[in-house]
């Protein structure tokens, strides 16, 4: 192919400080010496990073999404790999009904799903409850596991697995040997992103996120709703780092582009 | 018995994530639409009955009917900039070399997985009064005032582009994927021009990107409710952030409910007409 001309170039460099600003500007701020939002010019200072230590509803908080991300996307995988066995290997009535079903939480506004939640949750009596936002996140990051695992089954050979039966495998055996090992790089990309949705996810989760159930992105845009001050800032450096840290994780074992782009 | 097990197989790997959506799915939506229905006493914040009260507030009150314009046209704005700089961004992208394709291709995505109250935020410090563009305007001398960016619809724009414009670049890029580098290359040998070939043969296949991107970028910008509540504030309200006073301010559950029923069906209309304009435009590239 061709490379690109300045024009190109000029466009591409435009675009990804459009993409960085503001998390280069969040980092910056968060290492003001000043008690107010400022980019500092002359002095850095941590100071804000140890005034999260003294504000113990960010820490509980940042717990609590962690735990919430880690249950409900082994929920999640729990639930999509079965169905994406279904799904994949199988040819029924109703299959594609079931694909429009179980993604169907992709297109649903997250308001919506979050104000339906809210009425359901109170009607059975469970608002404000753990079991309630785990299986409210459990649906809504469903669909990014159950698409991974999907890809990661729909580019393998269904030949490879009857090859395995002619030469006398069981099921079982065909599952162990054949089947997992395909899927495993899906349910592993599968699973982080489901992780990173659930701890991002604010829409939904702001409806029925109760004081005792906070999760971290709910607790900054309450914090954000009421001031803007460096002490948020240096919050949100932190996910930010933590985040990078993650996708370097990600991309040593999966690889990024696979999983942000969706390729098998 | 073999081919029985067989063909209740997939039911039964798939029954218990269907049982799941059944109950959390499908029953809150049923009892959301029901809810929508019922009466609500001021005085008593009781509901009952059956009315249908609350949808002609909604679609009657020109109260709401400015909320759902203002968000419509902001999800609109987003998606036509999402398409203006993220298709050509993808373009370019794909026409990069071997390691910088995919360094940049992750530095342009990579704002997709961090938090969006973060970028949000990034936005608020960005935009304010004092904001960083404010700032920096005024030592190059280029504005006398600040120009106002929080808390107005640019504002809110802005900063939903961002939250959705890599979904786009996706979306092109899958597209530009399935290209066949040499049908391109045959089109350069019989003498097209890099215009010709980007115009005649690039375009027409990256429509069909462009437009499931276009779809996920709507949805998005039409329902999103941490972005325009921070940089919207209180004066500037979307259907998002009017459904969350009705239900945790003003607690008019019945009429919080009818708005989001309102949204839900909205955001299906323009998702099936626009599937199937491009059905349509599939079919006449077809031929």
């Amino acid at each position: 192919m061709s490379r690109n001309g300045a024009f190109a170039i000029a466009f591409h460099t435009l675009f990804v400080a459009f993409m960085l600003a503001p998390l280069v500007v969040v980092m910056w701020m968060s290492l003001t010496p000043a008690n107010l939002l400022s980019l500092p010019t002359s002095a850095l200072s941590l100071r804000w990073f140890r005034a999260i230590l003294d504000h113990s509803q960010f820490i509980d908080a940042f717990w609590f999404s962690i735990l919430l991300g880690f249950l409900s996307a082994t929920l999640a995988m729990l639930l999509a790999v079965p169905a994406a066995l279904a799904l994949a290997r199988h040819r029924f009535p109703g299959r594609e009904g079931l694909v429009a079903l179980f993604l169907s939480p992709l297109i649903i506004p997250h308001v919506v799903l979050g104000v339906a939640f809210l009425r359901f949750f109170t009607q059975i009596g469970t608002t404000g409850t753990f079991a309630g936002l785990l299986g409210a996140h459990v649906l809504v990051i469903f669909p990014y596991g159950l698409r991974l695992v999907l890809a990661a089954l729909t580019t393998s050979d269904p030949a490879i697995e009857r090859a395995a039966i002619s030469l006398g495998a069981s099921r079982w055996t065909v599952f162990r040997r054949v089947l997992l090992p395909l899927m495993i790089p899906g349910v592993a990309g599968g699973w982080v992103i489901s992780f990173i949705q659930s701890f991002d996810e604010v829409t939904m989760t702001v409806f029925v996120a109760t004081p005792s159930s906070m999760t971290l992105p709910v607790r900054m845009y309450h914090y954000i709703e009421e001031s803007i001050d460096p002490l948020v800032a240096s919050v949100s450096t932190v996910v930010i780092l933590l985040t990078f840290l993650l996708m370097a994780v990600v991309d040593r074992i999966y690889g990024l582009d696979r999983i942000l782009v969706g390729k098998g | 018995m073999a081919s029985a097990r067989r063909r209740s197989a997939p039911y039964l790997l798939s029954l218990p994530a269907l049982l799941f959506f059944a109950a959390l799915l499908v029953t809150p939506l049923v009892m959301i639409a029901g809810l929508s229905f019922q009466a609500f006493d001021l005085n008593t914040g009781r509901t009952g009955g059956l009315t249908f009260g609350n949808y002609a507030d909604t679609l009657g009150d020109p109260y709401y009917h400015a909320i759902f314009l203002r968000t419509v046209g902001i999800a609109l704005a987003t998606t036509a900039i999402c398409i203006l700089i993220g298709a050509p961004e993808a373009y370019f992208l794909s026409r990069m070399r071997a390691p910088w394709r995919s360094i940049f291709l992750i530095v342009t995505l990579s704002p997709l997985l961090i938090s969006v109250v973060v970028r949000t935020l990034g936005w608020a410090l960005l935009f304010g009064r004092n904001g960083v563009i404010n700032q920096v305007l005024a030592a190059l001398g280029l504005a006398s005032s600040p120009i106002p960016m929080l808390y107005t619809v640019q504002g809110v724009v802005i900063a939903l582009v961002h939250v959705a414009v890599p979904f786009m670049v996706i979306s092109v890029w899958a597209a530009l994927q399935r290209l066949d580098p040499k049908v391109i290359r045959a089109a350069s040998s019989l003498g097209a021009s890099e215009f010709t070939v980007f115009r005649r043969i690039v375009l027409p296949q990256v429509v069909p990107g462009i437009l499931s991107g276009s779809l996920i970028v709507f949805a998005l910008a039409a329902s999103a409710f941490a972005t325009p509540a921070i940089i919207g504030g209180r004066q500037l309200k979307v259907v998002a952030t009017a459904t969350y006073d009705e239900f945790l301010g003003t607690l008019n559950w019945p009429l919080g409910a009818a708005i989001a029923i309102v949204l839900l069906a909205v955001n299906a209309a323009i998702m099936l007409t626009y599937n199937r304009i491009v059905e349509r435009r599939y079919a006449r590239f077809a031929q």
